[in-house]
């Protein structure tokens, strides 16, 4: 046989992407990163300045604030939002209308734009015309303009709202998707309902599990629209996000160059976060990922000279 | 060990409008090993989750050992049950996988482990114990799916749905083999659901037809091929399936558009019936018979498959490697009168067929 010759003219097909791509996201974020090396003054005027603005990033106290608030945000969220999705994804009816109700029901939040839920709230919350401001100050003290708890917690449970179903959907998906037989398999070996869990659902959602922990992560530690719309970032910087302190610098302060550093940091760090929570997540499913030490090679090495099954099954055939 | 009985079991899926089993009443008598036969959706799953609990039949009993176990849950009835696929926890090592149904039973610890080894010893598995069951084959992965049932001590019975469904076509019959000594080496009442005729008549000491959720017959491999008393079994049961034919009976003269066909046995058969021979005894003949043209030869090395046309039926003769004819050309068939059956209206033998002595046309 002759060699094919060889064309690369598909190459060709990749070129539209690459140009919308260019245009959307690596233009803009070289733009950014050309602001953060360099202090620009005017038009013609601007100043090479390495690393500066990442240092003065890095020591910001403000910036460092901000950022362990909306790390500790994003952990809260994640702690109520997957155990409370899997919670209400095993609520939901398996089959028939209710199912296709349950679904749209639950969907609702979903579709509604961040902005409007942040106004929608804004004006649920007041403590004297909005119908849960004024029903939480029936027993207790709300206000979440003064104070910074009933902000937090106004935040979170705002988010847990828009942003359960998501993962309640992923998980209801990833539950539909189990094979009845693991179920009844597990009725005749006695399991009780914990056990089901833990050993049929639990270990067949990790796909699913793992795509709402990333979204759920990225989303929440990118929060930016309902808290703007609710609190603003306060009482004070109670409730500012990374993202609005982001804008507030770049846009309020117009402090370009410390903005564009920053902005790297943020995309980095949730990139790298993600990348080791996939990495970490799906370690054994990986080909050679497993700890294999000499012992077990040995073991492995003997296995494959005298398997058993093969001399038995050689038996078989003779 | 038990004896299985049900007693009208039935069962619809749609609170009585359509019934995916019809009332059986039958014995699993114990210690033997069973096959049901039949077509998808004939109803062989659904009997076979009512006997072990994961379904409770609409009608009827179930009694194991004598004891009504209707409402009995499937966890205590003690049956092992092996799916179409393996089902087994991914997150636990094969040894964890057979622990698992005696750890949930609370059994002590020495015991559990004297089992395991007692079962994996049994299964040739021992020296994948340790290894999680995912990286072992698949015919491997059905054995240690098929140990978590027999792990309990008191196993009444194995149920295998269709267990050989996805097994790589190079381990099915040694898997087939293993299945099979396990059921004489533990001497446990074995069901088998099957769509596969082979599997079901090498597997079991008795077979069951089913058909559209009823039972139409059940016997040994040998009866259902000599002796079919539904029609279902004649046409499902051997390759190719039977031959059949309408015909008008009059005093139990069997006619088809006024050719006579053959005479059945029984006395005084009148009205529709169907005539049905198996290919393998329609047999050439040089002074009576059926006459027939030779449409198509096929040679399958050790026999012939000789198709015939008559003027508007067609049959299939199963004959000897050295039979001759010409394509295209007139042969004779008659068939042994021991092995045609007359069918009914409801499908049912009613008499054997015996030849005409001056043939067809």
């Amino acid at each position: 046989m002759d060699a094919k010759r060889k064309n690369n003219k598909a190459w060709f097909l990749v070129l539209p992407v690459v140009f919308v791509v260019a245009f959307t996201a690596i233009i803009p974020l070289m733009a950014v990163a050309n602001y953060s090396l360099q202090d620009i003054q005017g038009a013609d005027n601007r100043i090479f300045v390495g690393l500066d603005f990442f240092k003065r990033v890095a020591t910001d106290p403000n910036i460092q604030d901000a950022f362990a608030r909306n790390l500790t945000l994003s952990m809260q969220v994640l702690l109520i939002q997957i155990p409370l999705g899997i919670f209400l994804a095993r609520l939901m009816p398996k089959s028939g209308w209710k199912a296709s109700a349950a679904l749209v029901v639950v969907a609702i939040p979903l579709i509604i734009p961040w902005n409007v839920v942040g106004t929608t709230w804004r004006i649920f919350t007041r403590s004297d015309i909005g119908l849960g401001g004024v029903l939480v100050n029936k027993f207790t003290d709300y206000n979440l303009s003064e104070s910074t708890f009933d902000a937090w917690v106004t935040i979170l449970v705002m988010d847990t709202w828009h942003w359960t179903p998501l993962v309640t959907l992923l998980v209801y998906a990833g539950l539909r998707s189990i094979p009845q037989a693991y179920y009844q398999a597990a009725a005749i070996d006695g399991a009780s309902a914990m056990a089901v869990f833990r050993f049929v659902e639990l270990p067949k959602l990790k796909r699913v599990l793992m795509i709402a922990l990333l979204l759920r992560f990225m989303d929440s530690f990118m929060m930016y629209t309902e808290p703007f719309v609710v609190t603003g970032g306060g009482p004070g910087s109670s409730t500012q996000t990374l993202s609005i302190l982001l804008t507030t610098i770049a846009i309020g302060q117009f402090d370009i160059g410390v903005a564009g550093a920053f902005s790297l940091m943020y995309f980095l760090f949730i990139q790298i976060f993600s990348f080791l929570f996939f990495t970490v997540l799906t370690l054994d499913e990986r080909p050679g990922a497993t700890k294999v030490t000499p012992k077990d090679k040995r073991k492995l090495r003997e296995e494959k000279e005298e398997k058993p099954v093969n001399s038995k099954l050689k038996k078989v055939l003779k | 060990m038990a004896e299985i009985r049900l007693e009208g079991v039935a069962h619809s899926y749609d609170g009585g409008k359509t019934y995916a089993l019809n009332p059986i009443t039958m014995t699993w008598e114990d210690g033997k090993a069973y096959a049901l036969l039949g077509p998808s959706g004939c109803g062989k799953t659904t009997l076979l989750n009512i006997i072990s609990g994961l379904l409770k039949p609409s009608e009827g009993k179930v009694f194991i050992d004598g004891k009504d176990v209707t409402d009995v849950i499937t966890d205590n009835r003690n049956i092992a049950q092996v799916f179409q696929f393996p089902v087994l926890y991914d997150t636990m090592s094969v040894r964890k996988n057979l622990e698992f149904p005696l750890k949930n039973r609370k059994v002590s610890r020495e015991k559990i482990t004297e089992r395991v080894n007692e079962i994996a010893e049994l299964l040739g598995i021992e020296n994948d114990l340790d290894s999680k069951p995912s990286k072992l084959r698949s015919d491997l992965q059905q054995i240690v799916s098929l140990g978590r049932g027999l792990v309990r001590e008191d196993v009444s019975a194995i149920l295998f749905d269709e267990p050989l469904t996805v097994i790589d076509q190079n381990f099915k019959w040694t898997l087939r083999n293993r299945l099979k000594r396990l059921h004489v080496a533990t001497g446990v009442t074995v069901v088998y659901v099957t769509h596969d005729q082979t599997e079901a008549l090498t597997f079991a000491d008795e077979v069951l037809v089913m058909d559209k959720g009823s039972l139409v017959q059940a016997g040994t491999a040998e009866s259902l091929f000599l002796e079919p008393q539904h029609e279902f079994v004649g046409y499902f049961i051997g390759s190719p399936g039977m031959n059949f034919l309408d015909v008008e009976a009059k005093s139990s003269l069997l006619t088809h558009n006024g050719k006579e066909i053959g005479k059945a046995a029984k006395a005084g058969l009148n009205g529709s019936h169907r005539f049905g021979v198996r290919p393998e005894f329609l047999i050439p003949s040089t002074k009576s018979g059926l006459e027939f043209k030779v449409d198509r030869i096929e040679d399958r090395g050790v026999f012939k498959l000789v198709h015939l046309s008559n003027d508007d039926f067609k049959f299939i003769a199963k004959t000897e490697e050295s039979y001759e004819a010409e394509v295209g050309g007139k042969a004779t068939f008659s068939f042994d009168p021991k092995r045609a059956f007359v069918y009914d209206v409801n499908q049912m033998a009613v008499s054997t067929v015996s030849p005409s002595s001056e043939g067809g046309n």
